[in-house]
């Protein structure tokens, strides 16, 4: 087994974690966890494709995996932002109980 | 054509004119109403002066100009309605006393009415009134003279209502618009048929219309119908016209009840003017009513329908003189007195011709109006009181309103020589004794003229002489009490403030010797030796012949009324004037004399009675029977109609809903449904969305490993 390939595999498995996590959990900050999680996995399949690609010594993949993480970390507080905006508005933080999309 | 001609319509214009501004402008504004009303009488009194001074033109026959316009077209392109004035000795004559009595009235309404709170109103409808009066006289054509005369007949019934608040008022104004209404069923008839018989209705068309020869012998040409001849059939129902305005028997009954009106309008359109239309009325179809005359007796034709009318009259002046005689309230006596001189007007004119009835009309109108104003000066006097029994003595109180009113009395009276209702009665009577039919009217006339002279030697005796009998508590029974007098006496409203009766201002006194005035001097046009009046209306020429006078037949007569007359008035002394009552609640005595009697004419022979028990059950009964017809007949048919149609739209409502709709409905509802199942997909959560995506992703990636093998 590759190196990338146990790579490939632990991102996927990360990735599944993360996906069950923002499927499954009720709590939106839970679900803000999987996401995160999710992107992590993404990010690791980004600097395992570099790192073992034919260019590792071009550093394209590390910069776009700090842009990503930037913007992970902008996301993640956009996200809780809207989680308190949530639970100020609805007294709870339950996203079963949040349905204003329905049509 | 003379100016006066051409603008004639002015004289009735102006008061309608002003009546219309008096209808919009607001209520306190008293004096501009009455300047306006009494303003547009005295320029109407001017225009009949010239009018007047137009036909004093001595010359072949009488002077006559009409003036005609084309007024509404049917039928074919000439047939054209016109509408038109004449100018006439009769139309001047009357223009002038009705303009000139009317203004004098309106003054007086001034000073009466002062107090009233509806004075506006009062006044515009006086002066509608007078326009409507002036129109009828000017009318040259039977359909303007028809829509005057309903205007008169609105006015009058507005004026009778005025206090409309007071019941009795209320029932005496419906009570005089529906009997008159009878009348004018007649007039109209009588119109349309003249109509269908000449082709016009014009009086006086240059000889074309209905009144002239061309048109009369048409007529009498025609066939009779049911044993009327034309002529006489349309004259009879032209004439029951002037029965139901005039108040002849058996329309009297609404003219004694008029009187719940303001004593001005009393003295204005139910004694001198409105009721005199009539007379009036049978004064301008004379040569209708003359046509075809058999017998020319003294100038008098002698026709069917003249003899209706004169027995008319002599009846209604014997039967309303009598009834006079034993009435408490003094503007009915005085009612009752109008509806027999009336009758006389009537008989008058079909013993003597036009202008002998005339005559008696002008000095009619003067005397009488004087009496109602005189009356309405005693009755603002004494504080609204009516009845003569509560009055006596008032000769002290109102020496002004005595001496006015003893003139009227005596010119109604026909007291000889001084005064002028002696010539005008002795002329009806003169030319009823040498009526060729019959002498019966003549006598009827004469026993007329001595309860005449009875009853206003009675009223006059019983309020102006002996004590005042108002006032005190003892008297002062309420108003109401009825004509026998058994109400327990109780205090009244007018037993509290001021008893004393008291003197009218000037403004109702100067009018009352303005007429007055004229009640003495109006004889001299139309006495024996100078029928000035008799020449003026026929165009003969006159001249003074004081023989006619001494003339042994003119002399006897004359002689035969006075004595009449002399003999009333001593009657009327004798039994009231020397032993005057003591108390309001006393017999009359003549009640105590004859009491079956003098209950019967009391109660106006029970005409009234007599048509609630059978005109009136009738009407009653007719109208229950229309009723039912209306509920269960006609109305029943209607409710078929309405439920047939309500069955039918039930129907398509159905079919509209369960038939039409049905497809369209259906496609709807499937579509809403197809949109619900899409809509549960909408639940709102983002996880299921993730859910599926994340499903969808799997399922691309396994299409796209096996996919690709494929």
């Amino acid at each position: 087994m590759t190196p990338l390939q146990i790579c490939l595999l632990t991102s996927a498995l990360l990735f599944a974690t993360g996906f069950a996590g923002a499927v499954t959990r009720r709590h939106a900050i839970l679900v803000l966890v999987g996401i995160e999680l999710m992107l992590n996995a993404a990010n690791l399949n980004l600097i395992a494709f570099w790192r073992f690609g034919p260019n590792p010594e071009a550093l394209t993949g590390i910069i776009f995996v700090l842009f990503s993480m930037a913007l992970a970390a902008a996301e993640a507080a956009v996200g809780l932002a809207l989680v308190i905006a949530i639970y100020r508005h609805k007294k709870t933080s339950n996203l079963d109980e949040v349905k204003e999309l329905k049509g | 054509m003379n100016w006066i001609v051409q603008y004639l319509w002015l004289i009735p214009a102006l008061p309608l004119v002003a009546a219309g501004i008096i209808a919009v402008n607001k209520q306190p504004q008293r004096k501009l109403a009455a300047s306006l009303a009494i303003g547009s009488m005295a320029i109407g009194f001017l225009l009949s002066l010239c009018a007047f001074a137009a036909t004093l033109k001595h010359g072949e026959g009488a002077f006559r100009e009409v003036y005609g316009f084309n007024w509404l077209q049917f039928g074919g392109p000439d047939n054209w309605l016109q509408l038109g004035w004449v100018l006439d000795p009769l139309t001047a004559v009357m223009l002038m006393m009705v303009t000139f009595v009317g203004m004098l009235i309106f003054i007086f309404s001034v000073g009466y009415m002062a107090h009233d709170q509806n004075f506006m109103r009062f006044f515009c409808f006086l002066a509608l009134f007078a326009s409507g009066m002036l129109g009828v006289i000017i009318a040259n054509n039977l359909f303007l003279f028809f829509v005057s005369w309903e205007i008169v007949g609105l006015t009058s019934y507005l004026l009778i209502g005025f206090w409309y608040h007071k019941p009795s008022a209320a029932a005496a104004a419906k009570k005089a618009f529906i009997t008159t209404r009878i009348g004018d069923l007649g007039l109209l008839l009588g119109m349309v048929w003249l109509y269908a018989q000449t082709g016009t209705l014009n009086f006086y068309d240059g000889g074309k219309g209905c009144l002239e020869a061309t048109a009369l012998n048409t007529m009498l040409g025609a066939p009779p119908v049911a044993g009327f001849a034309v002529v006489t059939a349309i004259g009879l129902l032209i004439f029951l016209g002037a029965v139901g305005k005039s108040g002849q028997v058996p329309l009297h009954v609404w003219l004694p009840d008029a009187m719940e009106g303001p004593t001005p309008v009393s003295a204005l359109i139910h004694a001198a003017t409105m009721v005199a239309a009539g007379v009036f009325l049978v004064a301008r179809v004379y040569p209708l009513m003359a046509a075809g005359a058999t017998t020319v007796a003294h100038g008098a034709p002698v026709t069917t329908a003249l003899t209706v009318v004169t027995w008319v009259g002599a009846i209604t002046a014997i039967f309303a003189a009598s009834i006079a005689v034993a009435q408490n309230d003094i503007k009915r006596i005085l009612a009752y007195s109008t509806v027999s001189q009336l009758g006389y007007m009537m008989m008058g004119l079909g013993v003597g011709g036009v202008a002998v009835g005339m005559f008696h009309l002008i000095t009619h109108a003067f005397f009488k109006a004087l009496l109602f104003l005189g009356s309405g000066s005693v009755i603002h006097g004494c504080h609204e009181e009516q009845d003569v029994r509560k009055m006596g003595g008032l000769k002290k109180y109102l020496p002004v309103t005595f001496a006015v009113y003893a003139v009227g009395m005596l010119a109604l009276c026909g007291f000889p020589l001084f005064f002028s209702g002696f010539w005008s009665k002795d002329e009806i009577l003169h030319h009823a004794r040498e009526w060729p039919v019959s002498h019966i009217p003549f006598y009827l006339g004469c026993t007329g003229a001595l309860f005449t002279a009875f009853y206003m030697t009675r009223q006059v005796a019983l309020v102006f002489f002996g004590k005042y009998r108002g006032g005190d508590q003892e008297s002062a029974a309420d108003s109401h009490t009825d004509a026998h007098g058994h109400g327990k006496p109780q205090p009244s409203a007018h037993a509290d403030s001021n008893n004393t009766p008291h003197e009218s201002p000037a403004v109702m006194t100067v009018p009352l010797m303005i007429l007055a005035i004229f009640a003495v001097l109006l004889g001299v046009i139309g006495t024996p030796a100078w029928p000035w009046f008799h020449g003026y209306l026929t165009g003969e020429a006159i001249k003074f012949d004081f023989s006619q006078l001494t003339e042994s037949g003119t002399l006897g007569l004359m002689l035969t009324s006075a004595v009449i007359v002399l003999t009333g008035i001593t009657l009327g002394v004798f039994l009231y004037g020397k032993r005057q009552r003591q108390t309001a609640e006393e017999k009359d005595v003549l009640e105590a004399a004859q009491p079956f009697l003098f209950g019967i004419l009391q109660n106006k022979y029970y005409v009234d009675e007599i048509y609630e028990h059978t005109v009136i059950r009738f009407n009653a009964f007719a109208a229950r029977l229309c009723d039912f017809l209306d509920t269960w007949i006609f109305g029943g048919a209607v409710l078929l109609v309405s439920y047939v149609t309500l069955g039918l739209a039930w129907l398509y409502r159905l079919t509209d809903e369960k038939l039409v709709n049905l497809g369209f409905d259906a496609g709807c509802e499937s579509l809403r449904e197809g949109g619900g199942i899409f809509s549960k997909l909408h639940t709102g959560r983002v996880q299921t969305y993730l859910r599926v995506i994340g499903v969808a992703l799997v399922l691309l990636i396994l299409f796209l490993i096996w996919g690709r093998k494929a």
